[in-house]
């Protein structure tokens, strides 16, 4: 039997719930961002529907992505709480007080009809800051912006802020928010069976495509001259990113020929899912260059064992679930040609 | 900023997030339960006006839920930012807990979408009542969760230290530890006593505004009876409570108590202020008491503050928070009493203003009585996060912006505050349920 350790199974489930979150959460802010901008252009009419159709019951859902994502972190790599939450703490509750007003937000609005288009605006673009200021975390693994002296720990903003790199990533985390937002309710209201909105949302997919595979590669680019060794691990992945790019040409296509929307979201889930793993493997095994790899930070092995039976347990719970949460709202047809409520 | 500065800033911060999360996090441990019965009831009992309220609820449920998700992972996030020492080397104890309460959220949280948007589509209502049972059963998975953690904090186990570092941890023994039992006990079955009082306060506000409808005074004697059954529960359990401090905890207790001499049969002090230092006025001795609370005996020797030293005893102000949170038990309990036996009787005091206004009255009452036991439990673990391994000064950030932060979130918790209550208001006032039972009656239902 080969062996596998803990903290590898600990990083890749982790790994697998910040792509599940960043799937979800790209759906959920960048259809508040086009329902936002279709309130300014005033054709809110053709896609605010499809919109609330599909984000009224999965709403909470993806913001437990989120957490669990943090929380587990912590649990697997508890030496994570100390680096990262030193140096994050302005970055990390600037992104919580977004997130809070979202989330509040949406909630107050839908359930509690409180409507106005001002706060409709602050909604959708709140929905592109989130992001924003999620990925500085990316930007910040990748070191070189924190300082330690005197045994304190503390991150340079400066550095930070100046640094090409950073602006790459934030303009990735926008143009790809857009582009697989765009991607998925276009299938959503194709199934819908609703024409305008499908039209409408094909072309904004069609727009966003571009931007996001150029800020793609030009990370890869940026990485070059800040973190030569992640940039070599990359290269040695070659393969992988080569892969994913093949999926973003055949998702395009079928999106520009208007064929299989269903398959083209598979595909483009796909692609992200390759270059997302692309990514986390040429960054092992630090999970802060350079202080901190997988192998230190993480806890100990009566914690590990328990994490992961609690992991397998939990997962025979939720996977049920969430198969009805789907089969319910996702894929009943009556549902999402809206003949049911 | 000064270290020193930053450890005040993170406590204010993690104050002022745990009290704010804690109104909507009782809440969404306790109403679930109650829609849950009500439900149950309307259909065993064929009573429409059991339905409808059990909607009614939801409708104002889902709008503390969203603000319970929000704050909950601020507090999450926030725990990290804010006392990263402390997080690291908890973490390696008492993280499991912590990652099995995420997916009591995700159970939770899928089954709350699909019950929200499925109130028409069974023919059989029965199923659509089953999709509540996972939420409920979610939201006191989470809180039971959440407190195993806290209550790893009083009294933590399960590992040995050496050279600051955990060796031999046992996740299963950290969870089981011995502030468990009555802690979880406690905090559920005060969740569901609270919540049971804010809705009854609601029924009770309805008819003092000149509603006079049957609906409301059934969703009256329901939410009172489960009040005071579970005010009845907590209090036992809260006696246990006790007994667990004199034993694990003797430091809090004598603070709470004002117990400074150690000595047998040991007298209660109830209520009283504190001048000097340690003169105690205006109090209520009950003799023997203090000695069956702690050892259920009135003989039993209760140990006193001079048994520990000046700077491990926790602040003495706590004995005001346990009386405001024992007081209030006590007066939930009688109000919920009297309407019950007053109802059987069939005696009209009960629909007299007055008592209406004591109805009331308990809603927010029963939600300051948990903001006080939350911060006699955590006040009195001080100076400790962990209790006798990690004091709070070594464990909080060194970052230099945690005042800004803090004056952030003052900020944000304004507004969440603000909006539900608005958003509340209105869905409420903007269609009566008289309103919607004439709608019901037309559409022929
Ligand atoms: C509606 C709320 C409420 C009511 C009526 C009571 N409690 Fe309570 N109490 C809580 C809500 C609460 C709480 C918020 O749930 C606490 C805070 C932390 C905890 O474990 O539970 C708590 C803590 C707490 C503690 C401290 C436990 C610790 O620090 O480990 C004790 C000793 C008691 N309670 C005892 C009582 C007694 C003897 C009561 C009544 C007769 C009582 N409580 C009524
Ligand atoms: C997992 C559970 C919990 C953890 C990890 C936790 C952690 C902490 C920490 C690190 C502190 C800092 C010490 C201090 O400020 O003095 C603290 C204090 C405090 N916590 Fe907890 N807490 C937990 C549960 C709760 C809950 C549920 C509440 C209820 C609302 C609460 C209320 C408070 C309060 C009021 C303080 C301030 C005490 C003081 O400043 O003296 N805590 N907690
Ligand atoms: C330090 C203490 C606490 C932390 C770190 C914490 C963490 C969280 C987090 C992250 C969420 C959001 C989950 C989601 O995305 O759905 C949440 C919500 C929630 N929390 Fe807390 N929590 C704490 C204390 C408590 C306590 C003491 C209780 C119960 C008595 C509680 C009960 C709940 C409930 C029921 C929810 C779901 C939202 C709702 O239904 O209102 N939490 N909490």
């Amino acid at each position: 039997m080969s062996y596998v350790s803990y903290e590898i199974i600990g990083i890749v489930v982790l790994w697998l719930f910040l792509f599940g979150y960043i799937i979800v959460a790209s759906i959920d802010f960048g259809a508040g961002f086009f329902h936002s901008y279709s309130v300014l252009t005033n054709k809110h009419h053709i896609i605010s529907n499809i919109v609330q159709r599909y984000l009224s019951p999965v709403w909470e859902v993806t913001n437990v992505f989120l957490v669990f994502f943090f929380v587990g972190i912590v649990g697997f790599f508890p030496s994570t709480a100390y680096y990262y939450g030193t140096v994050l703490l302005v970055p990390a509750s600037l992104s919580l007080i977004l997130l809070a007003i979202r989330g509040a937000y949406y909630a107050f609005t839908t359930y509690g009809k409180l409507r106005s288009n001002w706060w409709t605006y602050l909604y959708g673009f709140s929905g592109l800051l989130i992001p924003a200021s999620l990925s500085i975390v990316l930007t910040i693994s990748e070191g070189g912006f924190i300082e330690e002296s005197n045994n304190q720990l503390s991150l340079q903003y400066k550095t930070l802020f100046s640094s090409p790199l950073t602006w790459s990533i934030v303009i990735l985390s926008l143009t790809s928010v857009l582009y697989i937002s765009a991607v998925f309710l276009t299938w959503y209201a194709n199934k819908a069976k609703d024409r305008a909105a499908t039209a409408l949302l094909r072309k904004y997919a069609l727009i966003w495509a571009c931007p996001a595979i150029i800020t793609a590669t030009g990370i890869i680019v940026e990485l070059r001259t800040h973190n030569p060794v992640h940039f070599q691990r990359m290269l040695d992945l070659w393969w992988m990113f080569a892969l994913s790019g093949i999926l973003f040409i055949t998702t395009v296509y079928l999106v520009w020929r208007k064929k299989s929307y269903g398959l083209a979201f598979s595909l483009l889930t796909g692609q992200f899912f390759v270059a997302f793993y692309a990514y986390g493997l040429s960054h092992y095994p630090y999970l802060l260059y350079p202080y901190l790899t997988i192998e230190e930070g993480f806890t100990n092995e009566g914690m590990a064992l328990a994490l992961i039976i609690a992991f397998i347990a939990g997962l025979c719970l939720l996977l049920p679930s969430l198969w009805l949460l789907l089969r319910l709202f996702l894929f009943n047809k009556d549902y999402v040609e809206g003949k049911i409520k | 900023m000064e270290s020193e500065q930053a450890v005040f800033y993170s406590r204010l911060l993690t104050e002022l997030t745990l009290s704010f999360h804690i109104i909507y996090a009782t809440i969404g441990v306790g109403v679930p339960f109650l829609i849950f019965l009500t439900q149950w009831l309307g259909i065993k009992k064929q009573d429409d006006h059991y339905i409808l309220l059990a909607r009614r609820w939801t409708r104002g449920f889902i709008i503390t839920v969203a603000v319970g998700v929000v704050t909950g992972t601020a507090i999450g996030l926030q725990l990290n930012l804010l006392w990263p020492t402390f997080m690291e080397l908890a973490g390696n104890v008492i993280a499991l807990p912590l990652f099995m309460e995420t997916f009591a959220f995700f159970f939770e949280a899928i089954f709350l979408g699909i019950y929200l948007y499925t109130w028409d589509r069974f023919r059989d209502q029965r199923k659509h009542m089953l999709l509540l049972l996972p939420v409920a059963i979610g939201a006191s998975f989470s809180a039971i969760f959440i407190t195993m953690v806290n209550a790893f904090m009083n009294a933590p186990q399960g590992f040995e230290l050496m050279n600051g570092e955990f060796i031999n941890v046992e996740p299963i023994v950290a969870m089981f530890n011995p502030a468990m039992p009555t802690k979880v006990a406690h905090v559920v079955s005060t969740a569901y006593m609270t919540s049971a009082f804010v809705l009854a306060a609601i029924g009770a506000f309805r008819l003092l505004k000149g509603s006079n409808h049957i609906y409301h005074k059934k969703a009256l004697l329901l939410t009172l009876k489960v009040g005071l059954v579970f005010s009845i529960a907590s209090a036992i359990i809260g006696d246990f409570s006790g007994k667990y401090l004199a034993e694990y905890q003797p430091e809090k207790l004598a603070a709470m108590e004002w117990h400074f001499e150690t000595e047998e049969q040991a007298s209660l002090t109830l209520f009283g202020f504190l001048t000097n230092g340690d003169e105690i006025t205006f109090s209520l001795e009950v003799p023997y008491a203090l000695s069956i609370l702690a050892h259920g005996n009135p003989n039993a020797e209760v140990i006193g503050l001079d048994q520990f030293a000046e700077d491990e005893t926790p602040p003495l102000y706590i004995h005001y928070l346990f009386n405001i949170m024992v007081i209030i038990g006590m007066i939930a309990m009688i109000i919920a009493l009297f309407y019950i036996v007053g109802n059987a009787l069939n005696r009209s005091f009960i629909m007299n203003r007055v008592f209406l206004w004591l109805i009331v009255s308990t809603g927010p009452l029963t939600i300051l009585a948990i903001e006080a036991g939350w911060w006699l439990a955590e006040v009195g673990r001080q100076p400790w996060v962990l209790r006798g391994i990690l004091r709070t000064e070594n464990a909080a950030t060194t970052s230099n912006h945690v005042d800004l932060m803090l004056l952030l979130f003052i900020g944000l918790y304004t507004v969440l505050g603000l909006a539900s209550v608005i958003v509340l208001t209105r869905m409420f006032k903007n269609n009566p349920v008289e309103q919607e039972i004439l709608d019901q009656q037309r559409n022929g239902r």
